[in-house]
């Protein structure tokens, strides 16, 4: 199991292990790499449709490996303005690189308050490494 | 499985083999043990088409002997005691009074009438033990979990893997026989039985020879392929056999016969706990049948959603419910067993399952799901 994850230092993180890479008002929104390990083989992946309302929070999606289910929840509110359909196709691309391709939506956020309830790589790390 | 997470759990006598293989290990039914190694897609192939092995010593055991050994298990399980011979293994079930299920089990009769060795779920051991013994009628009951650790050897390759091991002689073992071998001058049970739908043995073998055993099957079974299989790929593969699991498809509250396992029910045969109310829940006709489905839409079947006559208005269609559900690693096909109402449970009737508020459509289909040289004889 490795334990050093790419945790780009731009990036916003949630306790439920998304990530949110923030340009102006556009969030592009994906699962970290720790996330990736604990789900396993990746083989099924359920996202909004453009033009759907998200809620900081509150759950958008789902992602599942053979064994499980799990929820995705939206780091910030908005309006989902792109989805990454590749990924619908090829689901085991998000184990490959979560932190790039492997992103699930893009949305237009409703305000940026809502980056401070979100955490930076130490203490983002901070809990992952608690949980190792 | 709810978790105490002060609850110490217990160790097989392979924790250190699994982590010299990489295992990521998890807490299951109060035991620590490998859900997985390389993948649980790559392990579940080698067991469809090579050889696994996978640790089970985290299964209870229980002797039953003495002269009221017979008449005591007739008494506690369903299925006929009576027709074991020497070297026989029986699946079969513990019924309660209500016409419930406290587990199932397998029964291996070492001599008729006086000496025979249960097996039963980790989840349940306690309760069964608690069970065997409150219930017994005179047998002499004792608790050999601690004593044994127990590897399943499993895939169409297993039995050259099993004769390499122990000798030509395990080739012959019967399905749903039994055999002693000896292994480093150690007395092992070998089972031909399993919970793949592969062929194959479980293995009962002393705690001190396990990890030797483990090794020796791992060297052997090089040029086979074998490969150390954990409990993820355990679950899709019984899964795709729909093989009853205690807590999702059967439990203290299951009629074993809407959950298909009337064959093991013999009431003709003998008195039993609980048969007047298993047998009367049969004669007024079953309310729901255990079926599996496959999903034609997008989405994933998954223990807890619901099953229901159309795609919408959940809240006045609701038919059955799902008890386990994955999506198939052999045929790449979203599965899932589920109870529903009888009118609905036959083959190639379209249902729909409550997905996060979607309706999926689900067809019900034969089983297994998945053809295997052992369910195609």
């Amino acid at each position: 199991m490795s334990t050093t994850y790419a945790l780009p230092e731009d990036f916003y993180y949630t306790k439920d292990h998304e990530w949110a890479q923030v340009d102006e008002n556009i969030v592009t929104i994906g699962v970290t790499e720790f996330a990736q390990e604990q789900l396993g083989e990746v083989v099924y992946v359920e996202l909004p449709e453009e033009g759907q309302k998200v809620n900081q929070g509150e759950s958008f999606g789902v992602v599942e490996s053979v064994k499980a289910a799990s929820d995705l929840y939206a780091p910030v509110s908005g309006t989902v303005i792109e989805v990454n359909t590749a990924l619908l196709e090829d689901p085991g691309s998000l184990n490959d690189d979560p932190m790039n391709n492997g992103w699930l939506i893009r949305i237009e956020m409703d305000t940026e308050k809502e980056l401070a309830n979100l955490m930076r790589v130490p203490d983002y790390r901070k809990l992952i490494t608690e949980k190792k | 499985m709810a978790q105490d997470p002060n609850e110490k759990l217990q160790e097989t006598h392979l924790r250190q083999t699994h982590e010299g293989h990489g295992a990521k290990m998890v807490p299951f039914a109060g035991w620590y043990m490998p859900v997985q190694y390389k993948g649980l897609k790559e392990e579940h192939q080698a067991v469809r088409e090579g050889v696994g092995l996978f640790d089970v010593s985290h299964m209870g055991e229980i002797r039953v002997k003495g002269p009221k050994s017979l008449e005591t298990l007739q008494w506690i399980t369903t299925n006929d005691v009576s027709k074991l011979k020497a070297g026989d293994a029986q699946y079969s079930l513990f019924p309660n009074e209500d016409g419930g299920i406290v587990d199932d089990l397998f029964i291996y009769c070492m001599v008729p009438g006086d000496d025979y060795l249960l097996c039963v779920n980790a989840s349940n051991a306690d309760k069964d033990f608690a069970y065997v013994v409150r219930n017994n009628r005179g047998a002499e009951v004792v608790n050999e979990s601690s004593q044994w650790s127990q590897i399943a050897i499993q895939g169409p390759k297993a039995i050259e893997l099993l004769k390499r091991t122990f000798g030509d002689e395990a080739g012959v073992v019967p399905r749903n026989g039994h055999r002693e071998f000896l292994f480093n001058g150690s007395t092992t049970i070998l089972a031909r039985t399993g919970y793949t739908g592969e062929d194959g043995a479980e293995v009962f073998v002393r705690n001190e020879q396990a990890a030797a055993l483990w090794q020796t099957l791992i060297q052997k079974g090089q040029d086979l392929g074998v490969q150390p299989i954990g409990l993820g790929a355990r679950d899709t593969l019984r899964t795709e056999m729909k093989y009853s699991l205690y807590g999702n498809e059967i439990d203290d509250t299951t009629n074993p016969y809407e959950a298909g396992l009337g064959w093991v029910v013999k009431p003709a045969a003998k008195d039993f706990i609980g048969k007047a109310k298993i047998v009367a829940a049969k004669e007024k006709g079953l309310k729901q049948k255990l079926v599996g489905l496959v999903l034609e839409d997008r989405g994933i079947p998954r223990q807890g959603f619901t099953v229901h006559s159309g795609p919408d208005s959940f809240d006045t269609n609701k038919i059955g419910r799902v008890t386990s559900g994955t999506l198939s690693p052999s045929t790449g096909q979203p599965i899932g067993i589920a109870y529903i109402d009888a009118a609905y449970a036959d083959i190639g009737t379209t249902v729909y399952l409550d997905i996060r508020g979607r309706g999926a459509k689900a067809r019900v289909v034969a089983t297994p799901f998945v053809q295997t040289e052992l369910t195609k004889k």
